[in-house]
């Protein structure tokens, strides 16, 4: 009837950055020490909260226009698409994605970033969306600037976009960040590094996609997100076909 | 030789939520108002069943200082102890329409407590083969500094004879911390209160689930 309440597969930490990575000095402080205590899905795992359309405002995907006020913001307009998968390449319909950004020149609208580069008065920088029936999900912006931090002396993030993502279990739940294809500041990024495995981390990297680039208006960038998967068939009790 | 297996696609890598989470999760809390409607920290509506609770606590580093920056959500059964999602077919246990059972908030800046308004919720069924779960809520923290989001259970420490049955709780074997899945009871002002403290690393760290 329906493949929602399968347990989840084993996550693959080889693939996600450790709790500890000292160059990115947070995190020093911050990552537990004990191992976690793995634990098979219970109802409380393979469920999740829902959305619905009704909850979106008409423009909350479009951050050209969702905080414009005397005019559009400035900067490097882009689309930006893709589908949200689970590991057996399903497309996770009717999800929330939600998105975050710094605006062209790198800075944040949030009361704690005070980095010299200055606000733009019409450009927000978060939006959000739910997938379609297969997956996909898209929105409009403007490409976010790279940022100094207080990490070492001389620190710059790439150009990033922050994604929050849910799927239909709340084992599911992910926070990433999605980088910009050819951008030299990527493999110097303690986060990026902070990945073990280098080609996953290079599934962090949006390439350029010029087939959707809408001609004279906006480049546009291809993100995929996959999402854990469940197990294909039910090892208790009943057992379901797809 | 044998047969291939089909390729199985890799979960994209976690990032950590930065320092600025708040721009595109709690809007408001950056500073500013974007979206006509805004998902909160209050669960419980005024047609909601079940007991009126508030949990709040704070998140310590290994350093025992508070994190003033994190993001908390909640995911939990409504006071019948049935989820409301579509995956939760367990009989007798009407849903509550009123009661979506996720919120979602921020520390404060100062003082790095969160809190949530909602209901106690019921026990939910174990796994298969396992006893009921006593009542718990589902907590998932996101902050700078924490490179994947950390998963644990709020357990009321006012529920122990349901505790000392929970299938999970039983599981923390003897020098874990399993009372640090408790949260304790307490009154103010006529509200029930429980507080429930995260410490990320060191001598007390919660218990973390890799669900």
């Amino acid at each position: 009837m329906t493949t929602t309440d399968r347990e989840f597969l084993q996550r693959d930490r080889s693939i996600h950055p450790p709790a500890f990575t000292p160059d990115y000095k947070t995190s020093v402080l911050r990552s537990p020490r004990r191992a976690m205590l793995s634990l098979q899905s219970s109802l409380s795992e393979v469920t999740g909260p829902t959305f619905g359309h009704s909850e979106l405002g008409p423009l909350d995907n479009d951050l050209i226009l969702n905080y414009a006020r005397e005019g559009e913001p400035i900067g490097e307009r882009i689309f930006v698409h893709g589908h949200v998968r689970d590991e057996n390449g399903r497309g996770v319909p009717n999800t929330l994605v939600e998105f975050w950004q710094a605006n062209a020149g790198g800075r944040y609208r949030h009361r704690n970033d005070r980095y010299l580069a200055p606000i733009d008065p019409n450009f927000g920088g978060c939006g959000r969306t739910i997938t379609d029936e297969n997956g996909f999900y898209y929105f409009r912006t403007i490409k976010p600037g790279p940022y100094p931090w207080r990490n070492f002396l001389n620190s710059w993030r790439p150009a990033h976009i922050h994604f929050s993502v849910f799927g239909t279990g709340f084992s599911q739940r992910l926070i990433t960040q999605m980088y910009f294809e050819g951008d030299p500041l990527i493999w110097r990024d303690p986060m990026v590094l902070g990945i073990p495995d280098r080609s996953a981390a290079e599934r962090l990297i949006a390439p350029l996609d010029l087939g959707a680039a809408v001609p004279l208006d906006m480049l546009a960038y291809k993100f995929d997100i996959v999402l854990r998967g469940r197990q294909q068939t039910m090892f208790e009790n009943k057992l379901q076909g797809n | 030789m044998v047969q291939p297996l089909p390729t199985r696609l890799q979960e994209t890598p976690s990032q950590t939520a930065g320092p600025y989470v708040h721009i595109g999760l709690i809007p408001h809390q950056a500073g500013f108002d974007i979206f006509e409607t805004n998902f909160t920290n209050v669960l419980s509506q005024p047609d909601t069943k079940g007991e009126r609770i508030r949990i709040e606590g704070r998140v310590f580093d290994g350093a025992g200082v508070p994190v003033r920056d994190v993001l908390v959500e909640i995911w939990q059964a409504n006071a019948a102890g049935r989820y409301n999602h579509p995956a939760d077919r367990q009989e007798g246990k009407p849903l509550d329409e009123s009661f979506r059972g996720w919120g979602r908030t921020g520390s404060n800046f100062e003082t790095g407590v969160w809190h949530f308004e909602t209901i106690k919720p019921g026990p939910v069924e174990g796994r298969k083969g396992h006893r009921p779960m006593a009542p718990h809520i589902n907590l998932w923290i996101a902050a700078r500094g924490i490179n994947i989001g950390l998963q644990t259970r709020l357990y009321f420490a006012d529920e122990a004879e349901a505790n000392a049955d929970d299938p999970v709780l039983n599981l923390v074997e003897r020098g874990q911390q399993r009372d640090s899945l408790l949260a304790k009871r307490e009154e103010r002002d006529g509200q029930i209160i429980y507080v429930f403290d995260i410490y990320l690393q060191g001598p007390n760290e919660t218990v973390f689930f890799d669900v």
